[in-house]
């Protein structure tokens, strides 16, 4: 255990240092706050709350810009220890191959937190000192919206890990990890949607699709933060959350598989690379 | 003798090429030995074997008992890997104390680690404005940690000042005479500097020789060269009597088998006042070196 905290603690302070928290948060943060701004022109203050209105852009934003700065932070994990000869030191140590994955994800997903919470809750506060009427449902919805980022963040993390242990260059792990990115977050979706627009009422749209939709984390994570927006202001209409024929809540365990899976793969691929 | 790393008969091939044809190499607590050859000769690829980072496709390795790469071997063994680059935003303790932790070593070995490479005053300063004499002294610091059996220096000393390189093998001597097993790679035999109790040489993946530095010298078995002084006047009746080749007038230089070198001398005292002087040199290190790691020269190995 306390070479999973070494590994993890020399992860944050690297994270730290070289500015990928500021960098992760400020991008965070300007987003947010110019979402916020966009969101708030229009309706201005006749909304009932209204951090719980940025709080549903935000859920949209996180699903791109998170799992775009976990994969910035992992893809180079494995492959630039490689690339650099301190992974044959790390494992001449009696350290275990499953020890040093995980203690660099622990260490990732602290710096990932880092940013999200700062980014985000920095907005959040913004926005709650400016606007009336905001009460503490906005911070919930903030708040959950935070931890389940972590969540999408911590997954990709993981899925970062995967692209960094089967191939041995840095640039090579790195256009591995954008291509992840593009795939999951916007090509998926649109070939869902072109499946739906190909079958509106059929099989696919039926039954398919839900499914089909969770499957992704990304999506799964949107899936389950517009149906707790809905929920609570029950405006209707959301990302087919309606016609879920599982309860949309339980979208959110589709990260944390993913998250298990890629954590295992990546450990078992691991095993077999020559440092 | 209590031999800390047993390496017998270990081959590895990558697709066509043999990097290691059956090397077998033992080294003792306390020895330091030196693994000599030129680039691509397989000294990497044996200490990545040792290390258990590749397997052996034939042959046995053992340290203290323990196959390589299993925990016990690697609680046992330290590494530094030829060419290195540690985190720039760490400073130099923050990574020797990385490693001792890794290596549940004692937290107060990583201070006095660091003052024997000489780095105590620059070890709280980031490591990314090291020069390259510093860096190559921060791994040493690493490998140092752990109180290691056994340690693995790929080309430790390459890039060094000869100042540096002296102080290098200075700290070796202390490391093995505590000891501790050195097996220290280096692509030439002057780069040792006498220093190393044991010199193996590898040649396209096999051991050419092993043995000690006058060990050696004796195997390789190359001639002497002896510089006879004459003067102008007598430089043609010396050349005619000796053989070899003329150099600037008066002096004439040729090759000696060991062997004949007493009868070659009594031959030049004989000549009396002919000769002014006589010069004797035994073959360089060098010279030696390559006499083994040559491609040509049809020889056996010298055990
Ligand atoms: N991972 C590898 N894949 C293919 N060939 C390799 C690999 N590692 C080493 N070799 C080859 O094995 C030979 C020995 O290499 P190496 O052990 O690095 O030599 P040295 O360290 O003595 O310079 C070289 O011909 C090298 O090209
Ligand atoms: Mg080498």
């Amino acid at each position: 255990m306390s070479a999973v905290l070494t590994i993890a603690g020399t992860e944050i302070r690297i994270g730290v240092r070289n500015r990928w928290v500021l960098l992760a948060s400020i991008i965070l943060l300007v987003f947010a706050l110019l979402l916020a701004l966009l969101g708030s022109a229009p309706s201005g203050a006749t909304k009932a709350d209204s951090l719980s209105v940025v709080v549903a852009s935000l859920s949209t934003l996180s699903v791109y810009l998170v799992p775009l700065i976990a994969l910035l932070l992992s893809f180079d994990a494995i492959a630039g220890e490689i690339d650099r000869g301190t992974l044959q030191l790390t494992l001449a140590t009696p350290v275990s191959r499953g020890q040093v994955l995980f203690g660099k994800f622990v260490g990732h997903v602290v710096v990932l937190s880092l940013a999200v919470v700062l980014g985000y809750g920095v907005a959040g506060a913004i926005v709650f000192a400016a606007a009336q009427n905001t009460g503490m449902d906005g911070i919930f919805d903030l708040a959950r919206v935070i931890s389940t980022s972590l969540a999408l963040g911590a997954t990709f993390v993981a899925i970062g890990y995967v692209a960094s242990v089967s191939v041995r260059q840095t640039g090579t792990a790195a256009a591995l990890a954008v291509a992840i990115w593009l795939f999951t977050v916007v090509l998926y979706d649109l070939a869902l949607l072109g499946g739906l627009l190909a079958s509106a009422d059929g099989f696919f749209a039926k039954t398919l699709f839900p499914y089909l939709l969770v499957i992704n984390p990304a999506d799964a994570f949107r899936v389950f933060n517009m149906a707790a927006i809905d929920a609570a202001a029950s405006t209707g209409l959301a990302a087919g959350g309606n016609a879920m024929p599982f309860l949309p809540q339980l979208a959110i365990i589709s990260p944390f598989v993913w998250m298990v899976i890629a954590l295992g793969l990546s450990t078992a691929i691991l095993r077999r690379v020559q440092p | 003798m209590n031999m800390v790393l047993l390496t017998q008969n270990v081959s590895r091939r990558f697709k066509d090429i043999e990097a290691l044809k059956g090397v077998s190499l033992d080294v003792a607590a306390g020895e330091k030995v030196a693994l000599l050859g030129h680039n691509g000769a397989g000294k990497t690829t044996l200490f990545r074997v040792i290390l258990g980072f590749l397997r052996a496709d034939d042959g046995h390795v053992c340290i203290n008992g323990q196959p390589p790469g299993s925990r016990l071997a690697r609680r046992d063994v330290s590494y530094l890997p030829e060419a290195v680059a540690f985190p720039k935003m760490l400073t130099g303790r923050e990574i020797v104390s990385f490693y001792a932790k890794l290596k549940n070593a004692d937290a107060d070995e990583v201070g006095s680690a660091l003052e024997k490479v000489d780095l105590a005053e620059a070890a709280d300063r980031r490591c990314g404005g090291y020069s390259k004499g510093m860096r190559q002294r921060l791994g040493l610091a690493q490998a140092i940690v752990g109180n290691p059996k056994l340690m693995l220096l790929d080309e430790p000393t390459s890039g060094l000042d000869p100042i540096s390189r002296q102080r290098f093998y200075e700290l070796i001597g202390e490391i093995a005479g505590r000891g501790t097993a050195v097996l220290l790679s280096s692509h030439g035999l002057s780069e040792l500097e006498l220093k190393t109790d044991r010199v193996a040489i590898l040649r396209k993946g096999e051991v050419v020789a092993n043995g000690s530095l006058a060990e050696l010298q004796r195997s390789a078995n190359l001639p002497i060269r002896i510089r006879v002084r004459s003067n102008s006047d007598h430089v043609e009746s010396v050349h005619s009597r000796l053989g070899g080749e003329r150099v600037n007038g008066e002096s004439v230089e040729f090759d000696c088998p060991r062997p004949d070198k007493m009868d070659r001398l009594s031959v030049i005292s004989q000549l009396g006042k002919a000769v002014s002087d006589v010069d004797i040199s035994s073959p360089s290190l060098d010279e030696v070196y390559r006499y083994f790691s040559s491609d040509d020269a049809d020889r056996g190995d010298a055990t």
